[in-house]
């Protein structure tokens, strides 16, 4: 049907091209990561491993596996992100579904209320000074409250609410079911997409962030796997590590804090791709309707 | 509010009437509307040590007001020097944030739908996403890696080649460019679903129509594409502009060293240092105040002009 010039055959070609340098760029940085955590410290130290490992080893990964630091850092970030990802859908759930209903006195209200803090936000400070007053300042309670919902992801859930059509839930009223009864039964099974999204966003957030242990929270036991790995990175108590593992340099081995990395970023890796086609969708709805 | 009489008449009656059947919708409320008093409103309280002589010892309501009307902190904040850098900086990052970060994702999605393999389109597109799911930390951690300069990957290959190492990370204005880099590297993909998406919501006819008329890929893309997914790129940059002076910590944070303080350090950074690590409370609440307060500023400013020139606002 379409006869395509040779022209434009040649630009298909510098097309498939470039995003196969870019898709190369965004990979090379981490197998060249995993190469270093899979080779052996000679070769490392000799600047010899490019994309590929030598001397192939797990020994960096056994040492990990090994230091119960970094595997009771692993299981409490593992904790906190179920924790919080279960919270903050069923918060932003309660939020987004009863302001669907038009005829919800004070509603209009409760959006602007909502939509304010979006807006105005107090402050590193303030919200601190607010932490300490709630006496949350170390406590591991100040890793899922402050952060249990975002307006944000509960206006992309509303927005989907919106799309699914009132003759549903109208029959369901007419036939009496209480709002909580057509919230469990019509809307909640209807919403995976968008719970998964979210799901994702929120874990994904809990997973990735660190501020929040960072300036509230003193308990090194409490501390998040990224604060962790943080602390590791810029020799932060090296001396501790130094004698730790018996090495006169500060700081780990260049392959212990690549297998770190790699350790800390695979759980993610491993489950985005399989949630794609949802938060693509998320991520246009939040747009489309800011 | 206006939908009351809508419902009923207001008396007191029909209210018990309409209270029996919609409780449930405000008992579901009852928790994120406390939590958004608790911890978005309340912390609104502690702004006000912005005007006054903080204390550990007195409640806020009692502490007593700054010198110069309660301005003596914004004073201060102008006359320290650091936070003046922490001033340019965040404007100076976020603005070339702003005019190579922004403009990323939208030609990243221009050429991708100029893709003709579906399969592979898919597999660009999967790869192109990761960057957004890792952290800063660990994107830091895979900078130190490729661009340390003894035994990063990219220093390796320059070595190899017989030039200098090219101290990345460690070298002002290098730096600034590896964390714009990187900024890049950890948007373009993801910043692109919206682009694609939109352009996905453009009549196929439009296009039929060109080709008919003899138009080639790259009028089409100009004339029909780009105008597109124009409402999109507006909206887009306005709450950039909106954002000009504000910008995340975790960023930053993650990035700096103590070489390149003088470039890297940014209001946020600036904030948590001074105000946390150093207990000026007073002080740092001003400049955070000061922030919130440009940025709405900066936001009204972009809706408003984005309208003069006949554009969607953001509202």
């Amino acid at each position: 049907m379409k006869i395509k010039s040779d022209a434009d055959k040649a630009w298909d070609v510098v097309f498939v091209l470039f995003c196969l340098v870019i898709s190369l760029m965004c990979v090379i940085p981490m197998i060249n990561l995993l190469a270093k955590s899979l080779s052996e410290t000679d070769y490392l130290v000799r600047n010899e491993v490019y994309l590929l490992p030598k001397g192939f080893n797990l020994n960096a990964y056994a040492t990990v596996l090994k230091d119960p630091k970094y595997i009771r850092a692993f299981v409490w970030t593992v904790f906190l992100t179920i924790v919080c990802t279960v919270l903050s859908l069923t918060m932003t759930t309660l939020c987004a579904f009863p302001l669907i209903f038009e005829n919800l006195r004070g509603r209009k209200a409760i959006n602007i209320f909502i939509t304010i803090t979006m807006f105005f936000n107090a402050g590193t400070i303030p919200n601190y000074l607010l932490m300490q007053k709630l006496n949350l300042l170390s406590n591991p309670l100040v890793l899922i409250i402050p952060g249990v919902m975002s307006v944000y992801n509960m206006i992309i859930m509303r927005s989907f609410f919106y799309g699914i059509p009132d003759s549903l839930r109208e029959s369901a009223e007419i036939d009496g079911a209480t709002f909580f009864e057509i919230l469990t039964k019509i809307y909640i099974p209807l919403s995976k997409p968008v719970m998964a999204t979210l799901a994702l966003f929120y874990a994904v957030g809990r997973w990735n962030g660190y501020s929040d242990a960072l300036m509230y929270m003193r308990e090194a036991k409490y501390y998040t796997l990224q604060l962790l790995l943080y602390n590791i990175i810029n020799n932060i108590n090296q001396v501790e590590v130094a004698t730790q593992e018996g090495f006169s340099t500060p700081g780990l081995s260049a392959s212990l804090k690549a297998a770190i990395v790699m350790f800390s970023t695979i759980p993610i890796l491993c489950i985005y791709p399989f949630l794609q086609k949802y938060f693509i969708h998320g991520v246009t709805m939040g747009a489309v309707k800011e | 509010m206006g939908k009351k009489s809508q419902t009923s008449s207001g008396n007191s009656k029909s209210f018990g009437v309409y209270m029996k059947r919609y409780w449930q919708l405000y008992a579901m409320l009852f928790l994120p509307l406390l939590y958004l008093t608790i911890f978005k409103y309340a912390p609104m309280v502690y702004v006000q040590i912005a005007f006054k002589k903080y204390s550990l010892v007195k409640s806020i309501w009692e502490l007593p007001l700054a010198d110069n009307h309660g301005f003596e902190f914004f004073i201060k904040a102008f006359k320290n020097n650091d936070f003046k850098y922490a001033l340019r900086n965040t404007l100076t990052l976020n603005l070339l944030d702003l005019l190579f970060g922004f403009p990323a994702p939208i030609i990243f999605a221009l050429i991708l739908n100029e893709l003709c393999f579906k399969h592979y389109k898919k597999v660009v597109q999967t790869i192109a996403y990761m960057p957004h799911f890792l952290s800063w930390v660990i994107i830091y951690s895979l900078a130190l890696q490729l661009l340390a300069p003894t035994d990063g990957l990219v220093n390796m290959v320059i070595s190899k080649m017989g030039f200098d190492p090219i101290p990345f990370l460690n070298d002002g204005k290098h730096w600034i460019g590896s964390y714009i880099g990187f900024g890049i590297w950890q948007n373009f993909g993801w910043g692109s679903i919206v682009y694609l998406a939109a352009i996905a919501g453009i009549n196929p006819e439009l296009y039929e129509a060109a080709s008919v008329d003899g138009a080639g890929r790259f009028r089409k893309m100009w004339h029909i594409t780009l105008p597109g997914i124009k409402p999109t790129i507006v909206v887009l940059l306005i709450m950039s502009l909106g954002n000009i002076l504000g910008g995340g910590f975790d960023r930053p944070f993650a990035f700096q060293n103590n070489l390149v303080m003088r470039v890297a350090d940014v209001i946020a950074t600036f904030v948590y240092r001074v105000g946390i690590k150093g207990l000026q409370f007073s002080l740092t609440t001003a400049v955070g105040l000061f922030q919130s307060v440009v940025g709405i500023f900066f936001l009204l400013m972009a809706n408003f002009i984005s309208r003069k020139l006949g554009e969607r606002g953001i509202w």
